[in-house]
């Protein structure tokens, strides 16, 4: 075994990446609850890549036939509906998890300097992942499905000049149609999962270059033994191996239930008008898009007009892409941090989760109103961030790791 | 930190909140393991909506499994031929003879299929809308209603629950505009059933519905609970691994 080993690290540095990803791999020893949802992202990717290379197998990506051959897929292939639904559920979990360790990264200043890169990769796989889940959402081809993609391609209709021909340019029709079906499935299974996968292997490997955060926020690199190792680091193998299974587990629990006891997601996972086949003469009476993009939708929505709403959505997003830089303050973790930050940051958290809510609602007047409200809370976290950072009232932070 | 948390948390249930609007709905009882109703919806559904409906994506074979049918009850079932003249075997999908161009003639619009229409309206929606269905001389075919205004589909179940009337009264709402609204029904014309076996009927039927939108439902939730249980366990053993291994971390 030892000589096969040998043998292939003579030739490939297989126990080298062993050794710098897992076992030599040196993570703070503090880590709590919401260093989990790294892992568990990784783990939805898998899932979803596997059970999407087995509905692949069965689905069809045309007009004529894609609504029926998922009702195939839920009826005549030997456990179909259970691939279906793991992969469905596996969309609501990827954006859960991700939405988590985003938060956890906001939470201990996870994108400060080293990790600018670490987290500007982040965001681009999780612009990957909307742009893979949006194409998803049109592939079984119901009522929302259909029309749903109909309202998001219009949007790039809003821009000045290239509007319209980047629109149809998208669609390949003049209506979303056959030919949008095939190149969203397409670009679904085959060009952003490997964009997402060389994203992902790119996260990872900036992240092993510096080396992890903590919820101290603090460096673990600065304090080394005499062999090098950091004082307050464990291998990464076994120890948060062993540590992220029950993680997994505790994960796998909560999914089964979704996707054994409601894969509907009570209607906001399966919506109900997804359960009938698309049609380009009846449009339904309340399109909205999936609970995960629901927040940008409602940020869209608060703006009257539409090239401005289109602008203001792009810019909820791209301003995540400039924290490392909008944060200015030298302390990391919350814990040390100021209190404006803290209630800036929940302020953050609450816009964001009632946009979500308003996102989903048909508007009212009322409800447009709370929309830009909280449209403009969560563009002021950004700007509060910005003015007081540099400033913060910050407490002192430990050399080492607290337990 | 704790109490940000239990703020995000208390907002959560706002996100899990349904928006139903349109006409109260009556309950139906729905319970996939009473074989006797879902035959019984099975009977119904092929007597009286296969006429015009399909359920395309369903095999009648897969009904006589999951509901142990007999081969001829399935048989029964079936009321098609090939072009060829041969009677449909049971192993093929429910499709139907009528042609959508004529669905277009007779009733102006698509019949739809009706696999997976309970996944998509509903086990109560389609329970009351089969008993509302009203006198309206103002429609094409004599008759309306409540669940679904101005429906193309005639009442096809007139015979099973006679004709009734429905009384609306008049009711301002807040901004001081007048509403007809539903206040009950009177049958004018007593149908084959009294209305507590029409209701029965029709529940059997939705319950098939149901039944025929996801006809994995009751294996999918006794697998899911011994997916559960094994990840319980999965879970202490391997919480029990990670202390072992966490010991000499200090």
């Amino acid at each position: 075994m030892q000589s096969l080993l040998n043998w292939v690290d003579a030739r490939f540095p297989l126990t080298k990446m062993w050794e710098e990803h897992l076992s030599k791999y040196y993570a703070p020893k503090n880590f709590n609850f919401w260093y989990f949802f790294g892992s568990l992202a990784l783990l939805v990717l898998v899932i979803q890549i596997l059970s999407g290379i087995f509905l692949t197998m069965h689905y069809k990506p045309d007009g004529q036939m894609a609504f029926a051959s998922v009702e195939y897929i839920m009826r005549d292939v030997p456990y179909g509906w259970l691939i279906r639904y793991i992969h469905s559920t596996g969309a609501t979990a990827f954006f859960l998890v991700v939405y988590l360790h985003m938060f956890r990264g906001l939470m201990y200043g996870s994108f400060k300097k080293p990790r600018e890169l670490v987290w500007l990769f982040g965001m681009f796989i999780y612009l990957a992942l909307m742009a893979e889940a949006f194409m998803g959402y049109l592939l079984p081809w119901g009522q929302m499905s259909y029309w749903g993609a109909q309202v998001i391609i219009s949007l790039f209709g809003a821009l000045p000049i290239i509007g319209d021909p980047l629109t149809l340019w998208i669609r390949g029709d003049y209506v979303v149609s056959d030919a949008t079906l095939n190149r969203f499935f397409a670009l679904h299974v085959i060009a952003l999962p490997i964009v997402l996968l060389g994203l992902v292997v790119a996260h990872i490997i900036a992240l092993h270059e510096v080396g992890s955060n903590n919820p101290d926020g603090v460096e673990i690199k600065k304090n080394k033994d005499e062999n090098g190792i950091p004082l307050d680091g464990i291998p990464f193998h076994p120890y948060y191996t062993v540590k992220d299974i029950v993680g997994v587990i505790v994960f796998l629990f909560f999914f089964s239930i979704i996707v054994f006891f409601a894969p509907e997601g009570g209607g906001y996972m399966l919506e109900h008008a997804n359960f009938i086949p698309s049609d380009p003469l009846k449009t339904p009476p309340h399109i909205a898009p999936v609970w995960y993009f629901t927040p940008f939708y409602a940020i869209l929505r608060a703006v009257p007009n539409k090239l401005g709403g289109v602008m203001a959505m792009g810019a909820a997003i791209v301003v995540l892409f400039l924290l490392p830089w909008i944060d200015q303050c030298k302390v990391k973790s919350i814990r040390y941090r100021g209190l404006i930050y803290k209630i800036n940051l929940a302020a953050f958290v609450i816009s964001f989760l009632v946009l979500g809510y308003l996102g989903m609602q048909p508007p009212t007047p009322l409800k447009t109103l709370g929309a830009q409200f909280f449209s403009a809370i969560y563009f002021g976290f950004f700007v509060v961030l910005y003015f007081t950072s540099k400033n913060e009232k910050t407490k002192a932070v430990p050399e080492r790791v607290t337990q | 930190m704790k109490k940000l948390l239990s703020v995000v948390f208390l907002l959560i249930p706002g996100l899990v909140m349904a928006s139903e609007g349109g006409v109260p709905l009556d309950k139906a009882l729905v319970d996939l393991h009473n074989m006797e109703s879902l035959k019984n919806g099975a009977k119904s559904f092929a007597t009286y909506c296969m006429g015009c409906h399909s359920a395309d994506y369903m095999r009648y074979n897969r009904i006589g499994r999951d509901l142990g049918m007999t081969p001829a009850e399935v048989d029964g079932l079936i009321t098609t031929r090939s072009e060829s003249g041969d009677k449909t075997k049971s192993g093929q999908l429910m499709k139907i003879a009528m042609q959508p161009e004529y669905a277009k003639q007779a009733f102006g619009t698509k019949v739809p299929d009706l696999t997976v229409i309970a996944r998509a309206r509903g086990a109560d929606y389609l329970y009351t809308y089969l008993r509302t269905f009203y006198i309206d001389d103002s429609r094409p075919s004599g008759m309306n209603n409540i669940a679904f205004k101005d429906v193309a589909m005639p009442h096809v179940l007139w015979e099973l629950q006679g004709l009734q009337k429905a009384n609306f009264k008049d009711e301002k709402d807040a901004e001081g505009n007048d509403h007809k609204v539903f206040e009950n029904m009177e049958i004018v014309v007593p149908g084959k059933m009294s209305p507590k076996e029409y209701d029965k009927f029709v529940g059997d039927l939705v319950n098939f519905l149901v039944y025929l939108g996801e006809p994995v439902q009751t294996e999918r939730k006794s697998m899911g609970k011994w997916v559960l249980l094994f990840l319980a366990i999965f879970g202490v053993i391997a919480y029990l691994l990670k202390k072992e291994y966490w010991k000499d971390v200090h």
